[in-house]
């Protein structure tokens, strides 16, 4: 296949495989599958994919840099912004279905309960994100994109977080979450290390270095 | 002891027929909404909201023992579930207590006693007769139901061992056996479950050991054979698949308490002006309806227990 079909075609798996869960919920609303508790389903749900996403879309550049997959590179923005579509579903419900837009409820909740707390700020932080994702804003920040973007290394944390406090008491499911992402928050460090290194040695040293990184 | 055969009671008799209906066709209103435009949901829920709202919460029970709140369906009744025994989703419960062995089953009534003992939970239960009370149920999560229980006022029962005048408490432990509760091969919380109440609150009337409910045995997802149920407090007060009653002189430990002392105390009575710090316990969301409900005072039981605690801070004590 050549590169640009290739891409393509990945785009469009990328696409489909976001909008399954999605997909999924609607049937199984369609069909009054969603259990006793729907809302609470539908919450569930949307939370666990915008984190499974957001992580998907971080180990993008992981992957491209440990095995030099280039072409997974345009997936990045993809997942990331199936993350965020989910995100806000996620916020929708929580607004909509659980609390009907009843705000004093709503703030005491994000300024009293620190897993409210936790999962709005991640909210918040992928919000410019989104927003700067188009081409055309990429452009137009320039350098700047770049650090801006590191933001989803700490909405993904919060993410965790907010995840880590509203289990009652079984922490295996957020600590698998927080695990993938640990891993993926060392494979950056090691890059790093990597580079910062390489630009003390000489250009030549530099070049056998990172052919075994 | 009177149990009505399994399956004579369908879901669909629980459940008004017209509430049933409705909610079917919410949830295939919202799906197509959502599936068609972003905002319509929000209407189909309005609509539909306003169509649910409860009877004003000031309306207290003509008869406390039977609300006349429309029953949970059956079928939510016994698919939503927090069982840890038998893992921490809600779903597990009725996945996967497959295993559990309920007959026979026997029950030590052990501590502050006269005639203390081990028995049989055939030969505990025959001497009484089992009462249907339909309870309100509020869970520490901020969802409720409404439940038919079958069961046998727990003061008649611990009169028979005859407690002595040192019995200030009652603790109760759930059976411990990682092979029939595979959820306890997790350290999700201490196990045994074990759970108390202060003497008073075990001999009121309103606190009943069910064996029963919606007219059958109890599901094993339920708490089958012997459960209690305190229907004013949360209810991880009230403890399943009952192995031990003990009469003691001082407060008992009790297995949410000790894995979160901040979030969960030993009364717990349900107190919406008490959050707990994950939960706002003001409303509650009824399972089956839509829109959330205001939490009353003690469950909608204040009238019959309130007393029980005059004098205590119930914000410190919660
Ligand atoms: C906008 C602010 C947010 C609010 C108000 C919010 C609220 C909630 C609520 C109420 C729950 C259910 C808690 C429970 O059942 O006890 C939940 C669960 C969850 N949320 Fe959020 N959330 C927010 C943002 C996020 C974001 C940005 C993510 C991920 C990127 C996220 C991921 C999750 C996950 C993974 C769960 C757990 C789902 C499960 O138990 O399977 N949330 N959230």
């Amino acid at each position: 296949m050549n590169p640009t079909r290739r891409n393509r075609s990945l785009q469009i798996f990328a696409m489909t495989a976001g909008a399954l869960p999605a997909a999924w919920l609607i049937v199984l609303a369609l069909t009054d599958d969603l259990g006793a508790n729907p809302v609470e389903r539908v919450t569930h749900v949307t939370g666990d994919w915008a984190l499974r996403f957001l992580l998907l879309s971080l180990s993008v550049t992981p992957l491209r840099r440990l095995f030099g997959w280039r072409w997974v590179a345009p997936l990045r923005r993809t997942l990331g912004l199936t993350a965020f579509g989910y995100a806000c579903s996620h916020f929708l419900t929580y607004l909509v279905l659980d609390h009907f837009f009843d705000w004093r409820l709503i703030v005491e909740d994000v300024l009293e309960r620190r897993y409210v707390t936790a999962g709005f700020s991640a909210f918040l932080c992928l919000v410019p994100l989104a927003a700067t994702s188009t081409r055309a804003m990429i452009r137009r920040l320039g350098r700047r994109w770049i650090p801006l973007h590191r933001l989803a290394y700490l909405a993904a944390a919060l993410a965790v977080i907010h995840f880590l406090w509203l289990v009652k008491s079984d922490l295996r499911e957020p600590l698998v979450y927080a695990a993938a992402l640990t891993l993926l928050l060392g494979l950056r460090f090691g890059f790093w290390l990597a580079r910062s290194r390489s630009r003390k040695l000489s250009p030549k040293e530099a070049k056998s270095q990172l052919s075994g990184v | 002891m009177l149990i009505r055969r399994a399956g004579t009671i369908k879901p669909s008799e629980i459940t008004s027929h017209d509430l049933f209906l409705r909610r079917r066709e919410f949830l295939r209103g919202a799906g197509w909404a959502v599936a068609g435009a972003a905002l319509a949901p929000t209407l189909a829920c309005g609509a539909e909201g306003e169509a649910r709202l409860p009877a004003p919460a000031a309306g207290a029970d003509a008869n406390p023992f039977r609300t006349d709140e429309a029953p949970t369906s059956l079928e939510d009744a016994t698919r939503y579930n927090n069982f840890y025994e038998f893992g921490t989703d809600k779903s597990d419960p009725q996945r996967y207590t497959g295993n559990l062995r309920t007959r026979p089953w026997s029950v030590a009534i052990t501590g502050e006693v006269a005639k203390p003992g081990t028995i049989d939970l055939d030969d505990l239960v025959r001497p009484h007769t089992a009462e249907e009370r339909i309870y309100r149920l509020r869970c520490v999560e901020a969802w409720s139901m409404v439940i038919p229980w079958l069961g046998i006022p727990l003061g008649e029962i611990i009169k028979r061992f005859e407690p002595t005048s040192n019995a200030r408490y009652v603790a109760f432990k759930t059976l411990l056996d990682p092979e029939q509760m595979p959820g306890q091969r997790s350290r999700a919380l201490d196990w045994p479950y074990v759970e108390g109440l202060r003497i008073d609150e075990a001999m009121h009337p309103l606190t009943i050991l069910a064996t029963g409910m919606y007219g059958q045995e109890l599901p094993n997802q339920n708490g089958a054979p012997l459960r209690l149920v305190v229907p004013w407090k949360y209810g991880f007060k009230s403890i399943k698949s009952i192995v031990e009653i003990r009469l003691t002189r001082s407060e008992p430990p009790t297995s949410w308490n000790r894995q979160a002392p901040r979030e969960y105390g030993f009364f717990a009575n349900v107190n919406p002006a008490v959050d707990h710090p994950r939960w706002s316990q003001k409303r509650e969301r009824r399972i089956g309806e839509f829109k959330k409900r205001p939490t009353l005072p003690f469950n909608g039981y204040a009238d019959q227990v309130a007393a029980l605690y005059e004098g205590i801070d119930l914000r410190k004590h919660f």
